[in-house]
């Protein structure tokens, strides 16, 4: 079979990039310190104490509160662009994709500004009378950046698998009796679940890794288990348990990938992974 | 593939200007005048790369893992120790800062370069209270009032581990660099109990919300809670009875430095009256020198606050290296903002 040259440079971007610094993370892993090569675990013990496994079911947790709500905000958006006429479809897309045209640290930084006890949306609750409420460094604030962050990763391969679905089928639904709502649970929905999973991967994975989001609008109150690494790469200086988190929240992401594509029963792969 | 790669590194190493010389500076956020830097490009023909940092810890690692060839960085007192420790500086070459003299005698010799080996100073000051006496009736003189739950998610903490950890063991009545282990998680117990009351940890924007009035009292140093002052009128800015940290930041040449040369008149230059006057304003920092001291106005130097003698600082202390016990301050760090 004759190879096909233009892979390679792909192939040598991958093992520079991703190979090679997942396994010098590894090596960081299972090493001890400085003065030579010193097997161990401790760094993983340590993952497994109590105070850090409250940090990284928190950020399971607050992961997936913004997956669920992506998914129940953005299918019925992905259902509307579907639906509309093809030439709205196209303005609708831009209008959806202009805000990622900015800069993702900008987008939260200004939902900092809004935020805040003496910010935007507190004055405008001001005008009805009511007092500010505190919004900023909450669980809420995070997850509600990680929701607007992330919704377009969401909507994309539903929209994408909604589109290509036969309308032949929903038709023969109808002419066999079923409701809209049956046609909807019974044909549409299963049909379109290729395209909600690589949703849900698309949203859940940046969600349980950001730290970005959580510093911002968390205020270092609500630490996930990406902030932890972050800390232990840059402040404390403690590779070897900063590369034992990264370790862990790969393997996290595997088993959620696995149960995903288990789940994913007609085997077509989402819209866009 | 990889040899286009690298050169392409190379290149930008160089810098992209014909030739000229660079200097590459390594400083804290918001930390310099920038027509100080146009200036220096200007008299000396070099080009000057400028990056930033937030914490003395961030800085150690970039040139520890020799990511940056910085010519010039700018640590604090205790890491100037762990770093002159380390090997990972450069002895500065006296007779080619000329302005020296400049420097007030009692920011040479200290503690963490006994022997004035690698460091110029550059600026100096305290970590204190800043409060919003609008919202804060009663005097605010003592760490405490940062415990006290009328406060409620109205308080600040700053998101560095050597100063929140420093002021709780002094709230204590501990040494802030104490290696006993027993005070040391006094402070981690301290911080936990306050942790509910905290609005949140944070860095460089804190000035921002200060004078925004987004919360009533915050952990500043000295020169943030001068700027912050200076664009809300209710801000009052306090160094706490039980004394507090003294810091200097120095001017140092990491061992990774590629242009020796440049560094020294880069060190020099700052130490000019004129260039210091600049950032003092700009910046609003005090200046270890007494040339610039002595044209600032008497309102501003006279105000213990901000130009605090050595009589005022009695208790307060200069960070030192913590070594091996270091290591717990982190654990601990960690652990207060992992809850």
């Amino acid at each position: 079979m004759k190879r096909n040259w233009s892979l390679y440079p792909y192939v040598i971007w991958m093992v520079l990039f991703t190979i090679v610094p997942i396994l010098m993370v590894f090596y960081y892993s299972i090493t001890a310190g400085e003065g030579g090569f010193n097997l161990t675990l401790s760094h993983y013990a340590r993952v497994f104490e109590p105070l850090y496994l409250t940090v990284i079911w928190r950020s399971i947790r607050l992961a997936l509160i913004s997956t669920a709500v992506c998914f129940l905000m953005g299918y019925p958006v992905a259902m509307i662009l579907a639906n509309s006429p093809e030439k709205q479809q196209f303005s609708l897309i831009v209008l959806f994709v202009v805000p990622m045209w900015m800069n993702f640290l900008a987008r939260t930084y200004a939902w900092m500004s809004l935020l805040e006890t003496n910010g935007v949306v507190n004055m405008i609750l001001g005008l009805f009378g009511i007092r500010p409420i505190a919004m900023l460094y909450t669980s809420g604030a995070v997850v509600l950046g990680m929701v607007y962050n992330y919704l377009p990763f969401m909507v994309f391969p539903i929209y994408t698998v909604l589109r290509k679905l036969d309308p032949s089928l929903v038709e023969a639904a109808e002419d066999l009796g079923a409701n809209p709502a049956r046609t909807f649970l019974r044909v549409i929905f299963p049909l379109s679940l290729p395209g909600v999973l690589s949703g849900i991967t698309m949203v859940f994975m940046p969600s349980v890794t950001t730290f970005a989001i959580s510093q911002l609008l968390g205020g270092g109150q609500f630490t996930l288990i990406g902030n932890l690494i972050e800390q232990q790469y840059l402040r404390t200086y403690d590779w070897g348990f900063g590369s034992a988190l990264s370790i862990i929240l790969m393997v996290i992401i595997l088993i959620s990938m696995g149960l995903i594509s288990r789940s994913d029963a007609y085997g077509e792969g989402g819209g866009l992974l | 593939m990889c040899a286009v790669l690298a050169g392409s590194m190379l290149l930008s190493a160089a810098g992209c200007g014909g030739g000229r010389e660079t200097l590459n500076v390594f400083n804290w956020g918001d930390y310099i005048d920038p027509q100080v830097i146009k200036d220096f490009e200007r008299e000396y023909n070099i080009k000057v790369v400028y990056e930033e940092f937030d914490t003395n810890e961030d800085m150690y690692v970039k040139i520890d893992k020799g990511s940056g060839k910085y010519d010039i960085a700018v640590p604090s007192d205790y890491m100037i120790r762990r770093m002159a420790n380390e090997g990972m500086l450069i002895p500065i070459d006296w007779s080619k800062i000329t302005n020296y003299g400049n420097i007030e005698d009692r920011f040479k010799n200290l503690p963490y370069d006994e022997r004035n080996q690698y460091s110029v100073p550059y600026m100096w000051g305290t970590v204190g209270i800043l409060y919003n006496t609008a919202m804060v009736d009663e005097e605010v003189d003592s760490w405490d009032i940062l415990w006290d739950a009328k406060y409620e998610k109205k308080i600040f903490m700053i998101n560095s581990m050597r100063d929140s950890i420093g002021i709780t063991l002094k709230r204590l009545g501990y040494s802030l660099n104490t290696k006993n282990e027993g005070e040391i998680m006094a402070a981690r117990d301290a911080l936990l109990e306050q942790k509910p009351l905290v609005l949140s940890y944070v860095g460089d924007e804190m000035k921002d919300k200060m004078i925004g009035e987004e919360a009533a009292l915050a952990v500043f140093w000295s020169g943030d809670a001068a700027y912050c002052m200076s664009y809300n009128e209710d801000l009052d800015y306090v160094i706490p009875k039980e004394g507090s940290n003294i810091w200097v930041d120095a001017m140092v040449i990491p061992k990774t430095a590629q242009n020796i040369e440049a560094a020294h008149l880069f060190i020099d230059y700052m130490c000019r009256t004129e260039v210091g006057l600049a950032n003092v304003e700009y910046i609003e920092y005090a200046s270890p020198m007494w040339s610039v001291r002595e044209q600032l106005p008497e309102e501003l130097t006279e105000d213990i606050a901000f130009y605090p003698g050595e009589d005022d600082l009695e208790g307060s202390e200069v960070f030192e290296d913590l070594s091996d016990t270091l290591a717990i301050y982190d654990r601990v760090w960690t652990e207060v903002l992992a809850r």
